[in-house]
């Protein structure tokens, strides 16, 4: 599939699930989509190894969008991100923005054939600068 | 280093974090998530489990391999914070660095802890530890005085006001609490400061 990927990544697996149905309501399946949660021990968290597997379930040639919710999210995602490394890295994008209104728009822009940069780009303007 | 000599490095401080994991539990539950203790004690502990395979590889391997194994473990931003720091002063060192190669190596590993929290001293974090360490390192100190360093590092975080991490979130209200990664660093510290100087 050439559209761009959606990984949603939230400290709650409840969270990052209930994101993606809503996601799949939207776009069906458009879009490669993947979500993990959890610490991976059964308790709230983020795992860099699940990241880096979901960025492999949503893999599109037109890279991947990651929406993250709190703190650990984003620096797990983007650690997961460098350990992928290069060439891939440089089409993964970890998103400024809430993890469900910018999954379900940065997924519908994808729907519609758009590039990572405009994906990317709808999932940060619901982020005032 | 003798692989007999990381291996006890190892296993010192995987020992200093399990025996605090409460302690950090209790400062992380007070201005975070309260999940540092569980978290560190779990990713020392799968760094304990590797130790001589990491113990038998060069000095920088090891430390990466070291901090590999805490970002898949640890399950927090601590995991990638911690992990930073050692994958960055692997990269950074030689096989057998003299003071001069280590404090030059520390200076590298502080800037990529920074960089991956997009953080930097003054905002109640690991890095209002790992500071003063690198400070003490580049004027010589002993190991002793490193560690108190590091100690007295932590305890200034009480009065500092959070402006990075979950503890940011409760503003005024996280001064008075010891931030919780700049406990962890400081144990790691002493724990690392006294084998080496036990050696």
């Amino acid at each position: 599939m050439s559209n761009v990927g959606i990984v949603i990544v939230s400290h709650s697996p409840l969270v990052a699930e209930g994101t993606a149905d809503m996601v799949r309501q939207m776009v069906g399946d458009e879009v490669p989509l993947a979500w993990c949660g959890g610490n991976g021990h059964g308790g709230l968290g983020t795992s860099v190894e699940a990241i880096m597997a979901a960025i492999d379930k949503a893999w599109s040639e037109a890279g991947v969008a990651i929406l993250v919710d709190l703190g650990g999210a984003e620096t797990n995602s983007e650690m997961a991100v460098e350990m992928i490394g290069e060439p891939r890295s440089h089409r993964i994008i970890v998103c400024n923005a809430p993890i469900v209104e910018g999954a379900v728009m940065a997924a519908t822009e994808s729907s519609g054939g758009a590039s990572l940069k405009e994906v990317v780009a709808t999932a940060h303007e619901l982020s005032p600068a | 280093m003798a692989a007999a000599h990381f291996s006890r490095l190892i296993a010192a401080a995987a020992d200093t974090i399990a025996a605090h994991a409460e302690e950090l539990t209790a400062l992380d539950q007070a201005i975070g998530d309260g999940d540092h203790g569980l978290n560190m004690k779990r990713g020392f502990e799968a760094v304990r489990a590797e130790a001589d395979g990491f113990a038998a590889k060069p000095l920088p391997d090891a430390l990466k391999a070291v901090g590999t194994k805490l970002v898949m473990t640890v399950g927090g931003a601590s995991g990638p914070l911690f992990g930073t720091l050692f994958m960055a002063l692997g990269k950074e060192l030689s096989a057998a660095p003299d003071r001069a190669g280590l404090t030059a190596a520390f200076n590298k590993a502080i800037e990529a802890v920074a960089a991956r929290g997009k953080s930097q001293p003054g905002q109640k974090t690991m890095l209002d530890v790992l500071q003063p360490v690198y400070e003490a390192l580049a004027q010589g100190k002993t190991a002793n005085e490193i560690a108190d360093a590091a100690d007295e590092a932590a305890e200034a975080t009480v009065p500092m006001k959070a402006l990075r991490g979950r503890a940011s979130f409760l503003g005024e209200r996280s001064v008075g609490h010891m931030d919780a990664g700049a406990r962890s660093t400081a144990l790691l510290v002493r724990a690392v400061a006294e084998a080496i100087e036990g050696h």
